[in-house]
């Protein structure tokens, strides 16, 4: 105890300091990034993180938001588990002050690590267009959010645009899909939703793994040549999509009958793949190009200031790096949004939390941030961490990404239920309470 | 002077068999294991504990458990993730369908099931040696992470495969918070630690280093090779399983078969190569070694001024660093860093005389 006494004093000068410290920086707003730029998913890391970055930048330049500068720092995660989890309670407590607004880990293992963490920290956790499907369910997990997408309504969507190619969802009935998926829990992850959406509407579905890493697919293929199915869903990851889609082509397979998933749907999934890729389909949540106004402000002000984070700045508009300025909007705009509420000044985890929950982009809002066609409208709640769940089309011409459909939306009546059962599950074995969502303002 | 023996002298069997012999090595314990224990959850904050001294108790204790097979018992296994992956699936089994189970009966049920695993994996040990027995075990390194992925049983039918942990209580102590993680850790690892110190001076550990010498000799002086080597993996199973549940439980607090894949294996192979093999210490200067040296390296490239060097190649400089300082220590001290801190400690013993 007098050990204690002693140093009560020291203490509280310390603390005095760190306040008047705290008081300097006061008008930042702290993003910690726990990206990986080495390792096997380097390509996925560097493209995200510098399109989030640069939005960033763009935002500060632009006077910030409401007067508010953003700050960041990062910690690399070589997507590496334990090592988001470091990099999480490394950063957790903020910049010199400035206190963190939300964790992006871009990986669904440091995802599913730091949700526990998160929620005692009170830290939004973003997982945007991955991540666990029921965390959808902001009543049980309030500080997830699967901004965008889920898996499921992933796959929903598909399946709904597979119904639109062959004329209606009831001509589904009879048809033969196979999905192709990586033999991982992401992987995973849809398998029972798709078994579900195969009895609802009548196709036969094969399922068939991929053992990690994915870079022998020959029986798999001679299976689907065997099957000889309409369309194969392939749930790909890194070095898995380009052996697929190569693979497909030596056997025969239409390339143009592949739908590629939203970790399949990059340049770095179709190019290496050459010829093979020509007329391969993926979903995406956000089209490639540098033609939205939002993109043409990132270069005008930060990539033709020099101060762009892509060490290749071919790589300007691609798919990852557009990722990373979508996610880069939407945290801004929950800032923004928790800002009208809270006063313009450094928020909290938990009030960043609030204007994620209160979300509202519409055409006009988008027109306003430049994004138009790049973000879809978005509308999120206390119990509806997703918002969006739709998705658009794109076929791969042997250069580039070329969009072939409008919005395609998920059936997200038919998965609510299904996400809630799976939330109540796990609210049960964590001995959680829901939140009840009609208290929350 | 520090460590002068004048004076001590043994009276009874029983003091010159005790653990540890010297009245300063046994203060020297004391005092270190009530700082850990009543001292740092005082002045440690959620950094420390939740990535720095949980991981390193953990990866200490599967150190332990590889290095009573190897270090002790001469059994080469690359199949430590695998037993730690089944000690971790199998205590978040016992929790989730015994209602009522208390923690740690959880954590030594799970223990028990990686044991047997470990048994059944040990088996071909009575017929093959060396790189071949290496290769058995990588069959378990395998299958196991494939069988959790495969049925969807172990993992509770979870769609992706992933366990989360349940509150962790003992005695209806609430330890969820990072100190009580690392203070849970703590324990459990110091008593097995404990344990395993006994165990290596009991008959057993002597059959073992004496299976590790040379077995057509132990055989031949009458100790049981296929007991001792099958007890050996047993009992190395059961350290790496719990030290599986509590990287899933205390450290990570959700696990995944993949996280328990080969490179683990060689991480905590790494330990006990760079500690010392055959030494309880060197399992946890290996792996403090092993996690905090990229930490700090991490951390002072932390304090570079952005934007100086690109984040990308900085990472890879510090693993360069690594690399190097590993093989510094190896070429430095083959034997590994107990070795080092053992001829300090003989050094200060004969101090202030030279030999």
């Amino acid at each position: 105890m007098s050990f204690k006494k002693a140093f009560k004093p020291l203490a509280l000068a310390l603390a005095l300091g760190s306040i008047s410290l705290g008081a300097q920086a006061a008008a930042e707003q702290y993003f910690p990034l726990q990206s990986y730029r080495i390792g096997p998913y380097a390509a996925g890391g560097t493209g995200f993180f510098g399109g989030f970055i640069d939005y960033l930048q763009y935002v500060n330049a632009n006077g910030g938001v409401n007067g508010v500068k953003l700050t960041w720092s990062e910690c690399e995660t070589e997507y590496v588990v334990e090592k988001g989890v470091e990099c999480y309670e490394r950063l957790k407590k903020g910049l010199n002050g400035a206190p963190a607004a939300a964790t992006n880990p871009l990986s669904v293992g440091i995802a599913y690590a730091t949700l526990d963490r998160s929620t005692a920290d009170k830290i939004p956790l973003i997982t945007i267009n991955h991540g666990r499907t029921d965390s959808t369910d902001g009543r049980v997990f309030p500080y997830a959010f699967p901004l965008q997408l889920n898996p499921y309504s992933e796959v929903s969507a598909i399946v709904n645009y597979i119904g639109q190619r062959v004329g209606g969802l009831d001509k589904l009935k009879g048809k033969k899909i196979v999905t192709l998926y990586h033999g991982s829990p992401y992987g995973k992850e849809t398998n029972e939703v798709l078994e579900k959406l195969a009895s609802k509407y009548g196709f036969t579905l094969t399922l068939l793994e991929v053992p990690h890493p994915g870079n022998e697919q020959q029986s798999q293929w001679l299976n689907i040549r065997r099957i000889q199915p309409d369309y194969v869903i392939l749930r790909g990851w890194g070095v898995m999509n380009p052996v697929a889609l190569k693979t497909a082509q030596k056997l025969g397979y239409p390339t143009d009958r592949i739908i590629g998933n939203i970790w399949s749907n990059s340049e770095d999934d179709a190019a290496p793949a050459g010829a093979a890729a020509k007329g391969f389909i993926s979903i995406t949540t956000h089209p490639s190009g540098t033609g939205f106004p939002v993109l043409q402000g990132i270069k005008k002000s930060v990539v033709d200031a020099g101060k762009g984070n892509l060490a290749d700045p071919k790589r300007f508009g691609t798919v990852y790096y557009n990722l990373g300025v979508v996610n880069g909007i939407l945290n801004v705009e929950a800032v923004r949004i928790a800002q009208a509420k809270f006063g313009n000044k450094p928020l909290t985890g938990e009030q960043v939390r609030w204007g994620f929950e209160n979300i509202r982009l519409d055409d006009k809002r988008l027109t306003e941030l430049g994004a138009l066609g790049l973000v879809q409208p978005l509308k999120l709640s206390c119990a509806d961490h997703e918002g969006g769940g739709a998705v658009r089309f794109q076929q791969w011409n042997g250069q580039e990404w070329k969009l072939i459909s409008e919005w395609v939306q998920a059936d997200r009546a038919l998965l609510r239920p299904i996400i809630e059962a799976s939330a109540s599950k796990y609210a049960k074995e964590k001995g959680i309470t829901p939140r009840d969502c009609s208290k929350e303002i | 002077m520090l460590y002068s023996e004048a004076g001590q002298f043994s009276t009874r069997y029983a003091a010159d068999r005790r653990l540890f012999r010297l009245r300063q090595d046994r203060l020297g314990l004391g005092l270190l294991l009530v700082f850990a224990f009543a001292v740092v959850p005082q002045v440690g904050n959620d950094y420390w504990f939740s990535a720095i001294l949980t991981p390193f108790l953990v990866l200490s204790l599967a150190g332990l458990g590889l290095n009573l097979l190897t270090g002790y018992a001469g059994q080469l296994s690359l199949g430590s993730a695998a037993f730690m992956a089944a000690g971790a699936f199998a205590t978040y089994n016992f929790q989730l369908r015994i209602e009522g189970l208390p923690l740690l009966a959880s954590f030594a049920l799970g223990g028990a099931v990686a044991a047997l695993l470990s048994l059944v994996f040990g088996l071909p040990s009575l017929r093959i040696k060396g790189f071949y027995l290496i290769v058995s075990t990588l069959a378990a390194q395998f299958l196991v992470p494939w069988a959790l992925v495969k049925y969807g049983w172990f993992s509770n039918y979870n769609a992706s495969g992933v366990i989360s942990a349940p509150r962790l209580d003992i005695f209806g102590l609430d330890l969820s918070s990072p100190a009580g993680r690392y203070v849970l850790t703590l324990g459990v690892v110091v008593a097995l630690a404990f344990l395993a110190r006994n165990i290596v001076r009991s008959e057993l550990g002597r059959n073992w280093m004496a299976v590790r010498d040379m077995d057509t000799a132990a055989a031949v002086i009458g100790i049981p090779l296929a007991r001792t080597k099958l007890l050996a993996f047993a009992i190395s199973g059961f350290y790496l399983g719990v030290a599986g549940a509590l990287w899933a439980f205390t450290y990570l607090g959700t696990v995944e078969p993949h996280g328990f894949d080969l490179n683990r294996s060689f991480q905590v192979l790494f330990i006990i190569i760079i500690g010392g093999m055959g030494s309880i210490l060197g399992n946890f200067l290996g792996a403090a070694f092993i996690v905090l040296f990229p930490l700090l390296l991490s951390n002072l490239a932390g304090l570079l001024p952005g934007g100086l060097i690109d984040p990308g190649q900085l990472e890879n400089i510090q693993k360069m660093i690594f690399g190097a300082l590993i093989i510094v220590f190896l070429i430095r001290e083959p034997e590994g860093l107990a070795r080092l801190w053992q001829q300090f400690r003989a050094r200060l013993r004969r101090w202030p005389l030279r030999y």
